[in-house]
């Protein structure tokens, strides 16, 4: 197999690392190399000039205004909904709720699905390579509600154990909150599965995809997630806007989450009748630049193609790992036979840290420490890992550069 | 020698390396170097917490003077422990306590304190300075 990427059909790497002008830059005198996309993703110049657009010809409140401005920037913002209801294939355009990111949307259904579904002694299900967001607002919950946590434990690959998640579940079950893409191993899991057997038990499942939506299709409705959440900065927007899909009956059924302007019909001085889907979940001025700009995000993944895309770093991914493995002690977390392009390492004994600081003297970025999934550290008995998380502007050259940069600590760094 | 001298010391030290390889050598010998504590000195109450590395530090008032001893799990930043034990151990608190400790600016590796790094460093300078003013305190 050839792995010079360059080479891959169909694909053009040259014209697809030009629309990112931040990989152009230096760090401390080297060419960046940027794989810390797990953390945060670059911005296409198509994004970066939708936010100036933005602001230079439609910057107006949405909803709200009958001027000529207003109008537009309603309609692109509505617009840009309409754009992740078709990414993700959900039946209804109002099943799509903006949020600030992944956080506020799990937040979002643990505290009103959770003020209108969970009672006491009922039981909500998380894995153990849950991200910290996808745990305190279920511990929050369950602690307001006497209602019970159980967590799927994984094995020394990162496989969820299917098995045990089969034994976990009951009756009293009422929510399977888990990870699509596991941040700190890269593991994808077997969320298909999961939603059958949860709504065998009459369970609702909510996905945390913030790790898929970069690196594959997401068809919610082929997934028959009850619930879906991602963040925007991870796929090409930028930070403070999410999306919270919810079924239609779901979203309809719960309170809603905040109070104030937008998700109001009427307002007397006695009572409140509540807007209807998907404003009921969106009080107060929104990130109108956001999510207009997601919209155009998305659109820029698509144009290129979900599919080249996964193909591509599958190829970077498998380029990465055999590189890796020639390295004596290095050890991958995480390697199941389903993962995206991420990579959890440890070399012999060296701190993460360390590797981390000797890598950014080189020019590369790479994630270092727990990765907010401190129970995945804990399960290893391990302080953190150096993370490289790659993307389809990344190269086999790139990945060269990292493998040369963790020689070098090793050398500095070693007994 | 005061802690004056010593910083200078140590920048003139750090003067002779002409890149950051260099330095990071140098500094990883110094995080060698320092004995490490024993395992069942690394308790949580000794622990200063990092999110990405840890720091152990334990201090003892003796003669006037306040002494140091640290560890770190990261090898960078025991290298820094080191050099900060360095010029604060067996110096009296008073001058402890209003030590401005620029020399980690001066010798360039001012990143590794700062907050995003989380490295438990800035932390550890803090306990040092507050232990030192709790012994100055208790002596007055």
């Amino acid at each position: 197999m050839n792995l010079k990427t360059e080479t891959i059909e169909g694909f053009d790497i040259a014209k697809i690392r030009s629309d990112f002008p931040i990989l152009n830059r230096m760090v401390h005198g080297k060419k960046l190399v940027y794989f810390d996309n797990g953390a945060t993703s670059q911005k296409p110049r198509q994004v970066i000039d939708a936010i100036t657009r933005y602001y230079e010809h439609q910057n107006s409140n949405i909803h709200r205004g009958v001027h000529t401005l207003s109008q537009e920037a309603t309609d692109a913002y509505e617009n840009a909904r309409a754009i992740v209801a078709r990414h993700l294939n959900a039946k209804h355009t109002h099943e799509i709720i903006f949020t600030r990111g992944t956080t506020e949307s799990i937040n979002l259904v643990a505290s009103s699905f959770g003020k209108q579904f969970i009672r006491k002694d009922d039981e909500i299900i998380i894995t153990a390579m849950e991200h910290h967001s996808n745990i305190v607002p279920w511990h929050m919950l369950c602690e307001e509600k006497e209602a019970k946590l159980k967590v799927i434990p994984f094995d020394d690959n990162g496989l969820l154990e299917m098995e045990a998640f089969k034994k976990l579940i009951t009756t009293k079950t009422k929510l399977v909150s888990i990870v699509h893409v596991s941040n700190s191993l890269g593991v994808i899991n077997p969320v298909k599965d999961i939603i059958r057997i949860a709504h065998e038990h009459g369970a609702k499942v909510l996905l945390d995809g913030a790790q898929a939506l970069p690196h594959m299709k997401v068809d919610v409705r082929e997934l028959d997630a009850d619930f879906y959440c991602f963040s925007g900065h991870k796929v090409f927007a930028p930070t403070g806007v999410g999306i919270l899909y919810g079924k239609e009956d779901l979203l309809n059924a719960m309170p809603p989450y905040q109070g104030g302007g937008e998700m109001i019909k009427t307002v007397t001085l006695e009572k409140t009748v509540y807007n209807d889907l998907p404003f009921k979940f969106e009080a107060g001025t929104p990130n109108i630049e956001g999510g207009i700009v997601l919209g155009e995000a998305l659109n820029y993944i698509n144009s290129i193609g979900l599919d080249a895309i996964r193909n591509y770093e599958l190829r970077l991914l498998n380029y990465a790992t055999k590189r890796l493995e020639e390295i004596p002690g290095i050890k991958i977390f995480g390697k199941t036979p389903e993962k995206a392009a991420v990579i959890s390492f440890l070399a012999g004994n060296i701190h993460p840290y360390d590797m981390g600081m000797i890598l950014d003297k080189l020019g590369i970025a790479v994630r270092t420490g727990h990765h907010c999934t401190q129970p995945v550290m804990e399960r290893f008995c391990i302080p953190g890992t150096a993370r490289a998380s790659m993307c389809f502007y990344n190269t086999t050259e790139e990945i060269d550069v990292l493998i040369d940069g963790i020689k070098k600590a090793i050398q500095l760094l070693g007994e | 020698m005061s802690i004056q001298e010593t910083e200078n010391e140590i920048i003139e030290e750090f003067s002779l390396f002409d890149d950051w390889m260099a330095k990071y050598e140098y500094l990883i010998d110094q995080g060698k170097d320092l004995s490490s504590l024993d395992d069942s000195l690394k308790t949580e109450d000794r622990l200063i917490k990092g999110c990405q590395s840890r720091v152990w530090l334990l201090s003892e008032f003796r003669d006037g003077k306040v002494y140091y001893r640290a560890d770190s799990d990261a090898i960078l930043t025991k290298g820094l422990v080191a050099l900060m034990v360095r010029v604060l151990s067996g110096q009296p608190p008073e001058e402890i306590v209003k030590a401005p400790l620029e020399f980690v600016d001066k010798i360039g590796l001012k990143e590794h304190l700062s907050p995003t790094r989380s490295n438990g460093l800035v932390s550890m300078i803090k306990q040092m300075k507050l232990d030192a003013f709790v012994y100055q305190t208790k002596n007055a």
